[in-house]
């Protein structure tokens, strides 16, 4: 008898508490996003895998020094992200995007009243191939290099995708030396290795050569080799270096910033007859680079005012600067007067215009 | 002449030894089964442990530091030129923090012991770091005059993830997990039970019910990631609550969790024999007064073991709370029902696919943590089972 007052005592509570939770979470609910969520005040924003980490440290170094709650940074994607921006006017505050906004995503935002955004580009994205310095240097095409690492290729009579049959570089091209190829680059938990797939392999495969990946099903496909013939090196770019002074035929990919850092021990290819370095970047010159953006709306500021402190956090010499904690983290930072533009753009609350969009 | 005598044995069976061999191939058979999942376990928890264990170690370093007007402004000089990097880069983040609630400190350069970089607690546990030769040098030194330790790392226990591996912890997530598990239970508990108890005491058998039943049944089959999707439907853009919250996670969880819970609590009081009802019906007992006093308490044992055994589920569960946004940075950690959070698994997930060294074996640290919470809880359900338990 005991037993069974007790149980049903627990279950009365369990219901009572449940319903008392319920009520209560979501009135709070209700009236945080209500009342134009004052007592809220975190940010929170969604969008690029590749912008994820070093919108996380600037998040991370906001709620450490800042005293407000730290911003909550998801990683949905630049597409995801976009969608999610542009479906309501609360939050997500900004999303985080490895490529401008296209013509279509602000119609959409457009289409539920969000056109007060500022776009507020924040960087590069650059990634190298680099050998020793001592062997003779190379001038690469992006398509010779997705057929040298793509783990499918287009075959010789462009009417199939097969497995990828090349060893060395001059079967690929006549006109490349004809030594094995060996790519040491990052691993798959990278970011420098997500972006050079989307950069290299998946522009052939959704650009040159999409026809012919649609046809096989292989939509987007950005498959690294599995063959050996490109290494995963860790995470250590100092290591790929290594093996790069000990392996004069080995190329190394990886991100522009520790190109620059290693420059007297390794030199880099041209790509689509582009040297890298940070004019050619910031030009859009050399091929395997992308700019960086986040997306911030400004109806938000007033809501969030941590919004400000963050963005005047990100785009601050500190973050974003030639000696910023960012470039630790691979961003390529852009020259000092655009640096300047961009931080004055943003802070002004400069509104993005659509028909600079494509 | 054996034969013979077996000739005229009427029990000899001539197929028998062929029937020994094969129960005995049967026996071992099964036994090797036992012994490769037994292996798998082995191989997993050593795994584990030998990769986790060292997580729980950080290094230190004792250094002077210098504090005054200047370092406070930049404290990248508040450590001499030759330790300056194999500081935590946390370290010289919270330092003016650090004064400002220390203010007695300030203008004395006492000799403390720092976190030290991840990389210099890569070195010193022998794994692979990215320590130049010169640093390693003067690591070395450090290590002759006792100067550089490895502690017990309570920043693992009191901090939430962090971009610096150093300085990232577990305790976020893990009130993340219980907060998101409260509302799971205090959701999905109680209407499960109900259901439970309806479906089995008062429903009559017709088309509708049987309805009923079989989506029961198949919800209970239906991948969790669907979960994740209902709730981004229903939770947060249908009731507007707010996104990466524990209450929204706790709620799509509980819808995940639900059916088993209804299909274990049916088990369950369908075991409670029809003898007691009877009897209880016969001395003219209502069907409230017969549920609540007899069927009920007697079902609850097995109640409890589906439910504490679908709630375990739950606590390890990942994919449905990518959609509903809980997998994402979320360093603080959370106060209430509404604000955002992360759950263990999530945090596991996050860290996984980071690089670093440090980061890897967070992981299996954070895997221990939460395997021995799912096994005490598992461990509570087998309890009270047995404190319960009656045999008919």
């Amino acid at each position: 008898m005991k037993k069974s007052i007790l149980s049903i005592a627990t279950i009365a509570t369990l219901v009572f508490v449940g319903c008392g939770d319920k009520s209560n979470d979501k009135n709070a609910a209700s009236s945080a996003s209500s009342s134009a969520a004052v007592s809220e005040n975190q940010i929170k924003m969604v969008g690029s895998s590749t912008v994820y980490p070093f919108a996380s440290a600037v998040a991370e170094e906001l709620g450490a020094t800042a005293g407000v709650p730290t911003p909550v940074v998801e990683s949905t994607g630049t597409g995801g992200g976009m969608k999610m921006f542009c479906a309501s006017n609360e939050s997500p505050d900004i999303t985080n995007a490895s490529r401008a906004m296209k013509a279509k995503e602000y119609e959409e935002c457009k289409k539920n009243g969000i056109t007060n955004i500022t776009q507020a580009q924040i960087g590069f994205d650059g990634i190298v191939l680099a050998q020793d310095k001592s062997s003779a240097p190379m001038s690469l095409t992006r398509n010779q290099i997705f057929l040298a690492v793509a783990a499918k290729v287009p075959s010789k009579d462009g009417k199939s995708i097969i497995d990828n049959p090349y060893k060395n570089w001059n079967e690929i091209d006549a006109s490349l030396p004809a030594k094995p190829i060996i790519v040491y680059g990052p691993p798959k938990s990278s970011g420098t290795r997500d972006s050079f797939e989307e950069m290299v392999i998946e522009h052939a495969t959704t650009k040159d050569f999409k026809d012919l990946y649609e046809a096989a099903g292989l939509e987007k496909f950005k498959s690294v080799r599995t063959d050996g013939v490109y290494v995963d090196s860790g995470e250590n770019d100092n290591l790929i270096v290594q093996k790069l002074t000990k392996d004069k035929n080995a190329i190394g990919v990886f991100g522009y910033g520790f190109l620059e850092e290693n420059s007297d021990k390794v030199i880099a290819a041209t790509v689509d007859g582009a040297t890298p370095s940070s004019d050619s970047i910031a030009s859009g010159k050399y091929p395997i680079s992308r700019s960086l953006f986040f997306y911030v709306k400004n109806d938000r500021r007033a809501a969030v005012p941590a919004l400000d402190k963050y963005i005047a956090l990100f785009m601050s010499e500190k973050m974003i600067g030639d000696r910023g904690n960012l470039k630790k983290l691979g961003l390529v930072p852009m020259a000092k007067e655009q640096r300047d533009a961009a931080i004055k753009d943003v802070m002004a609350k400069k509104v993005l215009n659509p028909s600079d969009l494509k | 002449m054996s034969n013979n005598i077996n000739n005229h044995n009427p029990f000899y069976d001539p197929t028998l030894k062929k029937r020994h061999l094969s129960d005995k191939i049967f026996k071992y058979m099964a036994m090797s089964a036992l012994l490769i999942s037994v292996a798998f376990l082995l191989v997993f928890f050593t795994d584990i442990i030998s990769k986790g264990l060292p997580s729980y170690k950080q290094a230190y370093i004792e250094l002077p530091v210098k504090y005054n007007t200047e370092t406070v402004a930049d404290s990248s000089f508040a450590i001499d030129e030759k330790h300056y990097e194999l500081v935590s880069r946390a370290w010289y983040r919270d330092m003016p923090k650090y004064v400002s609630e220390n203010p007695e400190v300030m203008n004395k350069t006492p000799i403390e012991w720092v976190l030290a970089d991840d990389e210099v607690d890569q070195y010193m546990k022998g794994h692979q770091n990215t320590l130049t030769d010169e640093q390693k040098t003067v690591v070395e030194e450090l290590k002759k005059q006792g100067k550089v330790e490895s502690k017990f790392n309570t920043l693992f226990f009191t901090t939430g993830d962090s971009k610096i591996p150093e300085n990232s912890g577990f305790l976020a997530s893990a009130v993340g997990s219980i907060l998101t598990i409260l509302v799971c239970i205090a959701f999905a508990f109680p209407i499960g039970v109900m259901s439970a108890i309806y479906l089995e005491e008062f429903k009559k058998d017709n088309k509708m019910s049987q309805l009923i039943e079989i989506n029961i049944n198949n919800l209970a089959a239906v991948p969790s990631i669907l979960f994740g999707l209902l709730g981004l439907a229903v939770f947060i853009n249908f009731f507007g609550l707010p996104r990466s919250s524990a209450l929204v996670g706790g709620l799509t969880l509980a819808l995940m969790t639900l059916p088993v819970i209804i299909v274990s609590g049916r088990t369950a009081l369908r075991s409670v024999p029809a003898s007691i009802r009877q009897a209880a019906y016969g001395l003219g007992l209502t069907k409230w007064q017969v549920v609540k006093d007899h069927v009920l308490p007697l079902g609850m044992p097995g109640i409890l073991t589906g439910s504490i055994i679908g709630i375990a589920r739950a606590m390890g569960e990942t994919a449905p709370l990518i959609i509903v946004g809980m997998i994402a940075f979320i360093p603080d950690i959370p106060t209430s029902f509404t604000q955002a959070a992360t759950v263990m698994p999530a945090q596991i997930f996050t860290w996984a696919g980071m690089p670093e060294g440090a980061y890897i074996e967070r992981v299996s640290g954070a895997i221990m943590v939460l395997l021995a919470i799912l096994l005490t809880m598992n461990a509570v359900a087998i309890y009270f089972r047995k404190k319960y338990e009656i045999k008919w």
